[in-house]
């Protein structure tokens, strides 16, 4: 059931995306009409999957009325959030603390009723004025103690806002300090607001937390045969849970999520496992890349959103362990899986087929969801990322030609060597060789734009105008998006799925998550609701009738 | 357990908050601002801020909130937002075209000391503001009060860029609704229009964050108090204001701008807030309440005589913000309710004298702090249960565990609707409240009642 990916025309003939990139751009000033051309492309793809060049991880034009977020969200909230038993603490006013409290719909399952979980709970030092002149540091120590005294955790990461940064509080030497009072690990993230230009800058600065603070503390080797890592997996509306279903089933060990129902210990243990499988690879490539510098294990970037994207990375799962009894039963499994797939995939595509899809969302999913419309026969007409880079966009191929600008220049890249002692490569270069023979890819990804069709739009943090403008020339069936952008796009008559938290719904991802988002993406594109916006008085206005006793 | 790592024993804390009742300046700054008829909040900082106040707003509201962000990165944290602002003034009034941009600052532009009006004006010598457009702004620092402060901040900056007097009196008066719901504003208003009496209501939400579903999307949708009205504030022969850490400033600044006098209320939460509400409004109006307000008040209480019996000597939890939670008490305290915790983020000595004042003939120790967490609320929950809880949704984590009764008032609500349709304030708010408390109070009484007690009549 592989998803078919025609190059035709998309369907709207009468719209040219030519045009209606000229009429976008025209709307803004000059100087921000300019800068807005470089990130709206037309996609062409060539015979060999290349691709135009666009403009992305670029600063946000002020005023434009963005989707995106900060640094600190994408450390916090995304990256660090779903992870249960390390106590967050927000250092800084209390405003980033609150909203970043149980608003993204991770889930989280601790193995018993006396195992942490703090992820219910909302941890800050609440700075005020005398704080900001004075500097922070001390409430910092002090709430930290606080922290051990009431909830003796075994990890506490300190979170920096915008004013802690521009105070010159040095939340790492205080997590130094404190980490030798308490004798637990306490490690601090510089993830203030104005870093970089969206949260990608957080992503990365969590990464390399991780990577410094916790990965490798553990070099217990867990029983199981096949063991990976699975980064960049949050466990939105559980996920995690389905995933973790689906790998068990095959006798896959999953060591550590990156960071979905994920704990401390999985972290520090996660460099004991034999690959690395990316599902977000903007979020989380960071890490996977210095595990295979210290640790030599291989990445490979894997998708499970769609059923056939599922099927598809367990059997290159499979494939790089090269392991025939593995083979065997992930294609059982898949096999088993379909069955149930299958039935609901026809009957929903008989009535989604032919439908308008617009996604603009995250840094991985805008491309990621398009498998799974595509596998019901929607067509996605155009899409784009709110905080992705050129490589996600055009595929890892033009990651030598990315120039680095001041913004991204700040953002801290470690140096990591090989471990000494515990660098061990998990295929000999025989092997890699023989895998890449058969079409083995490591470490690569090919981007959105090569897999969608000549003619869509690619849109790179798209604003509220041009989100508008989008729906009103190709009027898609759905539009997927974030809370922000929920409700003006469903005033308009339109439904609009959040990719984000995916609503009230989920999981999404692997068997049973497609075909949840089919049955959802059904609910909503044939909605009657949508059928109700005239009243019959506004529908007919002429009065033509005559009262009944007369 | 949800909140598995709270515990019995209260130890002090002196830098740690643990699980908020209350968030920053600028949310209720972009919210008050958004209660003006087409105006574009703008938040100065880093973007983060802005995408955090308008999802918290949006989850709440289940409505398209619309600002803008200045986007500040390292480089303009370091050289100043001067240009950002300039860009962001240019490319809102060219794309969205507003009638008023309404700047708040943030923690970030508070620190490194921007100077909104200045490059306001600059923004004007460059010629990026239209004529007759305008831009208006408040400084929220968010290390300093509570996402109500910011609220009154930003409509007290309305009295400041817009209020004037040309010396002849309007036979209206202006009505400071507080930091209350779309559906309360509206409420409110039609209490005044009832009496017979005109008015100019700042901020107004409603029609903004309560608007129909019509198959179109208005970037400036029919609501929100216009700039003339703003104007013609100057001139109105008084001023009330609802709720005094809300509306306080702004009538005070209006008083001393332009003379015109104010009363400030309590909001018109339950019976005696809403009395008053009313009196005042007669008193200033020089008019005779309406047989239908009498009515309507006939009937809040005919709730109370009749299912008194379920209020009576109930303990109840509160966690919200000053306002509220000063009528609030006081309303449970008038139907022989005992509010016994009583919990705000919000910091103020008098809060907690006035609740003290409230509550002083309740048979049962008060505890009250202001600047106080729900992990405290929680802690005193555990040592002494409460009959029934009312505050945010937060809340409901401890209901759960705690197998608490709950009703949700005040902000944010992000799991329910309906507090954006129906009014809490008013006689017909506090019919709907005293409905919610008996709903909450008798399903759990139906719930526990032995078989031989579970009763058809109640």
């Amino acid at each position: 059931m592989a998803p078919s990916k025609t190059n035709s025309a998309i369907e709207n003939e009468s719209i040219d995306p030519n045009e209606l990139k000229a009429e976008l751009v025209a709307k803004y000033p000059t100087k921000v009409g300019r800068k807005r051309a470089k990130q709206i492309v037309v996609n062409k793809v060539g015979e060999c999957g290349e691709v135009p060049e666009i403009g992305a991880n670029a600063r946000t034009i002020p005023g434009i009325i963005t989707q995106r977020g900060c640094s600190y969200a994408g450390c916090k909230g995304v990256v660090l959030g779903p992870t249960r038993d390390i106590v967050n603490l927000t250092h800084g006013p209390i405003g980033c603390g609150f909203y970043s409290w149980l608003t993204r719909r991770n889930q989280t399952r601790p193995d018993g009723p006396e195992d942490a979980n703090f992820m219910t709970y909302c941890f800050s030092t609440d700075l005020q004025d005398e704080d900001i002149v004075f500097g922070g540091e001390k409430k910092l120590r002090q709430a930290i103690r606080e922290i051990y005294e009431n909830f003796k955790p075994k990890a506490i990461g300190i979170f920096s806002t915008c004013p802690v940064g521009l105070i010159g509080d040095d939340v790492h030497a205080v997590a130094r300090e404190m980490k030798e009072e308490l004798g637990i690990n306490i490690f601090g993230f510089s993830c203030e607001g104005y870093k970089g230009v969206s949260q990608s800058a957080g992503h990365h600065i969590a990464n390399n937390g991780l990577f410094t603070h916790v990965v490798g503390l553990d070099d217990t080797v867990r029983e199981g045969k096949f063991k990976i890592n699975l980064l960049g997996e949050y466990n939105i509306g559980g996920d995690a849970f389905e995933l973790e279903r689906i790998f068990d089933e095959a006798g896959i060990t999953l060591v550590a999520t990156f960071s979905g129902n994920s704990s401390y210990d999985q972290f520090a243990n996660s460099h004991t496992a034999d690959l690395n499988t990316i599902m977000c690879h903007r979020s989380i490539n960071y890490v996977a890349e210095m595990m295979e510098k210290k640790f030599g294990i291989p990445w490979i970037k894997v998708n499970f959103i769609g059923a056939g994207s599922t099927a598809k990375s367990l059997r290159k799962i499979a494939n790089y362990f090269e392991d025939e009894e593995l083979i065997e039963r992930v294609e059982k499994l898949i096999g088993e899986e379909m069955v149930e797939v299958e039935k609901v995939r026809l009957e929903i595509k008989s009535r989604c087929e032919g439908k308008l899809a617009m996604l603009f969302v995250g840094g991985s999913r805008a491309h990621h969801y398009q498998d799974l419309f595509s596998e019901i026969g929607m067509k996605t007409v155009a899409a784009g990322y709110e905080f992705a880079h050129r490589d996600d966009y055009e595929g890892r191929g033009v990651l030598p030609d990315i120039k680095i600008d001041a913004d991204s220049r700040n953002i801290e890249e470690l140096e990591v060597e090989a471990d000494p002692e515990r660098y061990s490569p998990r295929k000999s270069e025989e092997a890699l060789e023989r895998l890449e023979a058969k079409g083995f890819r490591f470490k690569d990804y090919d981007g959105m734009m090569p897999e969608m069709e000549s003619g869509t739009m690619i849109i790179d943090d798209i604003s509220q105008y041009e989100t508008e403008k989008m729906i009103e020339v190709y009027k898609p069936d759905i539009f997927c998006a974030g809370i922000k952008e929920k409700f003006a796009i469903q005033k308009k008559g339109i439904p609009m799925k959040q990719l984000h938290s995916y609503d009230s719904g989920g999981p999404y991802a692997g068997f049973k998550g497609a075909i949840n988002f089919w049955r959802e993406i059904d609910r909503m594109v044939n909605s009657k609701v949508w059928g109700y916006m005239k009243a019959p008085w506004q529908k007919a206005p002429e009065l033509t009738a005559t009262y009944a006793w007369e | 357990m949800l909140l598995r790592h709270t515990t019995k024993e209260i130890k002090e804390r002196k830098a740690l908050t643990v699980n908020p009742a209350k968030t920053c300046q600028p949310i209720g700054a972009m919210y008050a601002a958004l209660g003006i008829h087409n105006c574009l909040p703008h938040s100065h900082g880093s973007q983060g801020c802005c995408a955090y106040h308008r999802s918290t707003l949006t989850r709440h509201y289940k409505e398209p909130v619309m600002a803008g962000t200045s986007s500040f990165t390292e480089g303009a944290s370091v050289f100043g937002g001067q240009a950002n602002l300039v860009q962001a003034i240019d490319t809102i009034f060219t794309v969205y075209d507003p009638d008023v941009i309404a700047v708040h600052t943030t923690c970030l532009s508070e620190t490194i000391g921007e100077d909104i009006p200045q490059i306001a004006k600059k923004a004007d010598a460059d010629g990026k503001i239209p004529r007759g457009k305008f831009v208006i702004h408040a400084n929220t620092p968010s290390y300093v009060g509570t996402h109500v402060t910011g609220f009154a901040n930003m409509t007290k900056a309305m009295v400041d860029y817009f209020a004037e007097s040309n010396g002849r009196k309007i036979d209206q008066i202006n009505i400071i609704p507080g930091y209350v719901e779309p559906s309360d504003m509206e409420e409110i208003k039609r209490i005044v229009s009832e009496l017979g009496i005109k008015s100019v209501m700042f901020p107004d939400t409603s029609n903004v964050l309560n608007r129909p579903q019509t198959g179109r999307f208005d970037m400036f949708p029919k609501g929100g108090v216009t700039v003339e009205a703003l104007k013609s504030a100057g001139d109105s022969r008084a001023t009330i204001a609802l709720g005094r850490l809300a509306s306080g400033p702004a009538a005070r600044a209006l008083d001393s701008k332009c003379k015109v006098s104010c009363e400030i209320l309590d909001l018109p939460i339950g019976l005696a807030a809403t009395d008053a509400f009313v009196d005042t409004l007669r008193k200033i109006g020089g008019v005779s309440v309406p047989e239908s307000i009498n009515t309507e008040r006939g009937r809040m209480l005919d709730i109370i005589t009749d299912m008194h019996q379920y209020f009576y000597g109930k303990k109840v939890g509160l966690v919200g913000d000053p306002d509220q939670l000063i009528s609030l008490a006081e309303f449970l305290v008038s139907i022989d309710m005992w509010p016994v915790y009583i919990v705000t983020g919000t910091q103020g000595k008098k809060f907690e004298s006035r609740i003290k004042e409230i509550t002083r003939d309740v048979p049962h120790e008060v505890k009250v702090v202001s600047g106080g967490d729900m992990f405290l609320f929680h802690q005193w929950v555990k040592n002494e249960p409460v009959d029934l809880m009312m505050g945010n949704t937060y809340l409901k984590y401890i209901s759960r565990d705690e197998d608490i009764p709950f009703v949700r008032f005040g902000f944010p609500i992000l799991d329910r609707v309906g507090h954006s349709y129906f009014p809490t304030v008013g006689y017909r708010g506090g019919m709907r409240l005293l409905e919610k408390i008996l709903d909450a109070l008798l399903d759990r009484k139906d719930r526990d009642s032995a078989e031989e007690s579970f009763e058809l009549v109640l």
